[in-house]
């Protein structure tokens, strides 16, 4: 069999797409989490209800249900949002609610002396957020936070059908053209594999490099 | 005028009342120790005084102002008021030096390197000055004690309030932090210590307060205390507490 590779220049435009779309909506869904993540530990209950209802219906529906509701179902209301809106707005809804519940329980698992012992040297309850519960919180939710990237990745693939020339869309449209779909989708799922790869390599060093000293291996010794 | 005075504390938890009525008044540069059962709500006290747990009734004032003013600006307050708990409670994200001084730039507003030197000061107070890039969990546990000690002390406070600062260390391990909190007593920091170190409050303290049940049975100087403590319950606790605990600092 001779390997036809002329397509590939293309599913590079693809990934492009796909990276733009999941680093828009990874942002996205990092300030929707901590406002969310927020109001739910620190909320009165009119603030916190609000936002563990809209946790529990993003993570309770499929995301695909989601995409659609936003690219078909929001024109009837008078809202036209472009495909490309579209995608980043409900994978960027959707991650939001699952990064906000990882961090909360990174914010609940920091140790709530440390935020009496902030309090009692004159800061304001969100100041001690912001310097003392945040930064330890960060730091404990890399691990899971990773694995919601690596997802994004892979999820970020269903904007093909609404009509986006994503990895997937352009993939899809070559095998259409040429019958050649095991070689297209394997070279696909190989670009996947491959950023999926990188991005894992680079949030191990990040949690390498945000360790606390001290803490982690040992911290058991005490 | 006293620097601390309370007023007819009462607090509350569900249907368990902490504290029923307590009063306490403490003068500059006083130390003041208060001793008593577990669950008998001294901590709780202590809370109440600078509102990490605002009480049900009873009124606080540090130095003429009202701390229980519902107007009152009570970080400002909090921040002339150190608190050092049983647990370190130290930030465990910020090495030695950065939690001394992150108060004094978060809250006071000092230069980085000000606020730096101020740290280092407190730091060669309580004998760490070598540890200023260690992060707590590399600490002992006195280290510990000692870095949240002068956590309190670069804030300058009025005043500083100790909650059992000995009560979660190894008994070799209470020493350096009983030195380091002698050493401030007679450098004339007014002190308002919860403890059951009998040899500190001799050592210092220039009135015992007994609590029981909610409320202060009786107070007085150490020697009076000591020997001839008027109330039947103050003499049994001193004694079961000396047994307990011996006397040595």
């Amino acid at each position: 069999m001779v390997f036809d590779v002329t397509w590939l220049p293309q599913l590079t435009q693809g990934l492009l797409l796909t990276l733009q779309i999941t680093t828009t909506c990874i942002a996205m869904g990092i300030v929707l989490g901590i406002l969310l993540a927020l109001g739910r530990v620190y909320g009165n209950r009119l603030i916190s209800t609000p936002c563990s209802i809209y946790i529990q219906i993003f993570r309770g529906t499929p995301l695909l249900v989601q995409l659609l509701m936003v690219y078909y179902g929001l024109p009837s209301w008078g809202i036209y949002p472009s495909a490309f809106v579209s995608g980043v707005l409900a994978l960027g809804l959707n991650t939001g609610a699952y990064q906000a519940e990882y961090l909360r329980g990174a914010i609940q698992a920091v140790k709530q002396g440390q935020l009496m012992a902030a309090r009692a040297i004159g800061m304001s309850l969100p100041q001690a957020i912001r310097y003392i519960v945040l930064p330890q919180a960060f730091r404990i939710v890399i691990p899971s936070w990773s694995n919601e990237l690596i997802l994004m990745v892979k999820y970020s693939s269903i904007v093909f059908s609404v009509t986006l020339l994503d990895l997937m869309g352009v993939g899809k449209r070559i095998a259409a053209r040429n019958f050649r779909y095991f070689e297209v989708f394997v070279v696909v799922a190989l670009f996947y594999l491959v950023l999926v790869f990188i991005i894992s390599q680079l949030l191990r060093l990040l949690e390498h490099r945000a360790r606390i000293p001290g803490l982690g291996e040992h911290a058991e010794q005490r | 005028m006293s620097l601390l005075k309370a007023e007819n504390i009462h607090k509350r938890y569900g249907k368990e009342e902490v504290l029923r009525g307590v009063s306490l008044e403490l003068e500059r540069g006083e130390t003041m120790v208060v001793i008593g059962p577990s669950g008998t709500g001294k901590s709780t006290f202590l809370r109440c005084i600078n509102q990490l747990t605002p009480p049900d009734k009873g009124r606080v004032w540090l130095d003429g102002v009202e701390v229980t003013h519902p107007k009152c600006n009570i970080n400002r307050l909090r921040a002339q008021m150190g608190f050092v708990f049983q647990d370190f409670n130290l930030f465990s994200h910020l090495n030695t030096l950065r939690n001394v001084s992150i108060g004094l730039i978060k809250v006071k507003g000092i230069r980085k390197e000000d606020a730096r030197k101020l740290a280092m000061k407190e730091l060669e107070r309580v004998g760490l000055d070598d540890k200023i890039d260690a992060y707590p969990a590399q600490l002992s546990g006195g280290q510990q004690q000692r870095v949240s000690i002068a956590r309190a002390l670069a804030m300058e406070p009025k005043l500083i309030l100790f909650d059992e600062p000995t009560s979660a260390l190894d008994p070799e391990l209470i020493g350096e932090v009983l030195e380091v909190m002698i050493k401030l007593a007679k450098d004339g920091m007014t002190m308002l210590v919860v403890t059951h170190e009998m040899g500190f409050a001799r050592a210092v303290a220039d009135e015992i307060v007994f609590m029981e049940h909610g409320v202060v049975v009786e107070q007085g100087n150490p020697q009076q205390m000591f020997s001839a403590p008027e109330h039947p319950r103050t003499g049994e606790f001193l004694n079961k507490i000396t047994e307990l605990y011996g006397e040595t600092e």
